[in-house]
């Protein structure tokens, strides 16, 4: 199947500002499910509230589009229910992290088989521009008109520490890396979190003199490395792309099947 | 012994009758007095295939529950006062989306964290205004073991019928009482079933178009039709819209199901009505006290009458006028500051001959209470 196949093509052009970074993230999505042959009624994609979150209705998958923060419970309840589907969900930084980061790392914890895309362009751009728990320490939002003097989340940090079996990141500017690990993550059973540095050219770049979207990309290229790379020994500052965690652990709705059993329970019909 | 004789909480008979009705999803969050739920359904579901889990907090049990019911389950939440609360937005969400799933509220003393472990009845109001935005709702209740069951069937049946979310009005009192109970067949209570559409995969599924009995068949997440679910105003494939005809006809059909179904979702028990000159409007455990004081009077020939509400909301406007109309006076015996006082207000002509016998401080309402109150209307003082 084509990658355009895999779209609502109706809903097209989309609703993302211009030089806005989730069309690519959803470019990336759709190259990896597509690269992996899925069907697409084997696919539910559940998102939140906010920007990242319209790409939902972009997709033809079984698709679910709920309140602010919650994606992962409500994707919690799909899949612990139908094992058998796949769960992407995306989200954007202050949707996964801020009023949805309970949420996060319980999911993270219990290791259930979703996937998680974090689509972090450091700002609430749906409400016009407020700073997120990722925009960082001095940056200007609408917010915070003195700087910020919140400090941000390492997403990948938080995960690892969450206890998610498969950590990553990538970036909008590194498109076939990100793919690539978009179809690792899919495939790896647990939670898998892959962190996507997206750019906000409309509020986090014009507010904090970063260029347009061209020039924000540049940052991700000049300011990214592989993970373990000589650049970043050279310059710790430097942040790490790649994947950071796979690790093989039980699965949350396999260990289900399992109290299915010790309770002498029969497990029902898969699709 | 009939071995369906049973010995039980009233948390434990919503339980069974949640796996009679079809159960086999639960999601919730411990809370003082509904815990016992989660704790046997923790072990009942498994031993069916079903699915139990605890989440991190009462929002994400909501947010579970509409997931699961997405994929074809029968789905069910419990929790109480504060909980409820954490709950409304994820309830709002499965009311705009129209997803089945029940909700039971095991009312505690509130507002805020205020008697966890005592009775009270006062999240009535917020059972039907506690989202926000306009909306109806379908909320029950019931006063004994042997009707927990039948209303929590009921609240099953209504939640597939209308597909909306029902929220279960238990208390403290009938929660954590133990009282005999007869477990009913297999057959015995009718069931109502998913309604799945019988639309051909390719061809074009409308899950929000109502068929032209009101009812509007789904499609399981995961099945042939792919859909879109939002809590946006919504076309009838699920595509956001805000086209102002979209927005009307929505709104009015969420709440019209719901409203111009009143009598077909309305229980309701009455105890000597016939010729009342008092009636007693009561439900939960309230219900009992008000009860036995209509029973000690009518051995005295007092007119007295109970008419015990099963369903809330919507509020049986029509039905509590009829009943109340040749009645002197009406009192409403309820432990809040009067919620479904209000309502019977509105329908009782006149509204001045309703009263209210009502008790707030945690302990359960007994008969002296609503005694007292019956002197002072009838102006025998204390």
């Amino acid at each position: 199947m084509a990658v355009k196949d895999y779209i609502r093509k109706r809903f097209f052009p989309h609703m993302w500002c211009p030089g806005c970074g989730h069309g690519i993230v959803l470019n990336a999505l759709l190259r990896a499910v597509e690269q992996l042959g899925m069907s697409k009624n084997e696919i539910v994609m559940v998102s939140g509230i906010g920007c990242s979150s319209r790409i939902s209705g972009y997709v033809d998958f079984h698709t679910l589009h709920t309140i602010h923060g919650r994606a992962l419970a409500f994707a919690t309840g799909v899949k612990l229910s139908r094992p058998e589907l796949n769960l992407i969900v995306p989200m954007g930084d202050g949707d996964a992290l801020s009023i949805g980061g309970n949420h996060f790392i319980h999911a993270a914890r219990r290791n259930i088989d979703i996937t998680a895309i974090v689509m972090n362009n450091r700002i609430y751009g749906m409400t016009g521009g407020q700073y997120s728990p990722l925009s960082g320490y001095g940056t200007l939002a609408t917010t915070a008109p003195y700087k910020n003097i919140d400090h941000d989340f390492d997403v990948v940090d938080l995960s690892v520490a969450a206890g998610a079996s498969f950590v990553a990141r990538s970036t909008t500017y590194h498109v076939r890396h990100l793919a690539d690990i978009i179809k690792d993550a899919v495939l790896h059973e647990g939670f898998s979190v892959v962190e996507v540095l997206s750019q906000c050219p409309t509020y986090f770049g014009r507010k904090n003199k970063m260029g347009g979207a061209a020039e924000m990309m540049e940052l991700f290229k000049k300011n990214t490395t592989p993970i373990g790379s000589k650049a970043k020994k050279e310059n710790p500052e430097l942040t790490e792309r790649g994947i950071f965690v796979r690790n093989e652990i039980p699965e949350y709705c396999s260990e289900y099947d399992k109290i299915i059993e010790k309770a002498g329970g029969q497990i029902k019909e898969r699709l | 012994m009939n071995k369906n004789i049973k010995f039980i909480q009233g948390n434990e008979a919503c339980v069974e009758a949640a796996l009679y009705a079809g159960l086999d999803f639960f999601a919730g969050y411990p809370i003082t007095p509904s815990t016992e739920v989660a704790e046997h359904l923790s072990s009942r579901l498994p031993q069916i295939g079903g699915k139990f889990i605890q989440m991190e907090d009462e929002i994400a049990s909501m947010c579970a529950i509409i997931g699961a019911s997405l994929t074809g389950h029968k789905v069910m939440t419990a929790t109480s006062g504060p909980g409820f609360s954490l709950m409304q937005e994820a309830l709002g969400y499965a009311i705009m989306t129209e997803i089945p799933c029940v909700i039971v509220n095991v009312q505690r003393g509130g507002p805020s964290t205020g008697l966890p472990t005592s009775v009270g009845q006062g999240d009535v109001g917020q059972a039907l205004w506690g989202t926000h935005g306009d909306h109806a709702i379908i909320a029950l209740t019931a006063s004994n073991h042997q009707d927990v069951f039948d209303i929590t069937v009921h609240a099953f049946n209504m939640a597939e019928t209308y597909r909306t979310p029902v929220v279960l009005l238990f208390d403290e009192v009938v929660g954590h009482m133990r009282e005999r109970f007869f477990m009913p067949e297999p057959g015995e209570l009718p069931l109502v079933e998913r309604l799945r559409t019988s639309v051909k995969g390719g061809v074009d599924y409308h899950p929000y178009l109502p068929r032209e009995d009101g009812r509007l068949p789904m499609s399981d997440f995961g099945a042939e039709h792919r859909y879109n679910v939002t809590g946006l105003f919504h076309d009838m494939w699920g595509f956001p819209s805000n086209n102002p005809g979209v927005v009307h006809g929505l709104i009015r059909h969420l709440m019209d199901k719901i409203n111009n179904n009143v009598h077909q979702i309305t229980r309701f028990k009455e105890y000597y009505l016939e010729d009342a000159r008092t009636v007693l409007i009561s439900y939960g455990s309230a219900a009992r006290s008000a009860l036995h004081v209509v029973e000690n009077r009518r051995k005295r020939g007092e007119r007295l009458g109970l008419l015990e509400l099963q369903s809330l909301w919507p509020f049986p406007f029509g039905l509590v006028r009829k009943k109340c109309a040749d009645a002197r006076y009406v009192v409403v015996v309820e432990m809040n500051m009067g919620q479904i006082l209000q309502p019977v207000r509105m329908a009782v002509d006149p509204p001045e001959k309703v009263f209210l016998a009502n008790r707030i401080d945690g302990v359960f309402i007994n008969p002296t209470d609503i005694r007292n109150i019956l002197r002072l209307i009838q102006g025998k003082g204390m």
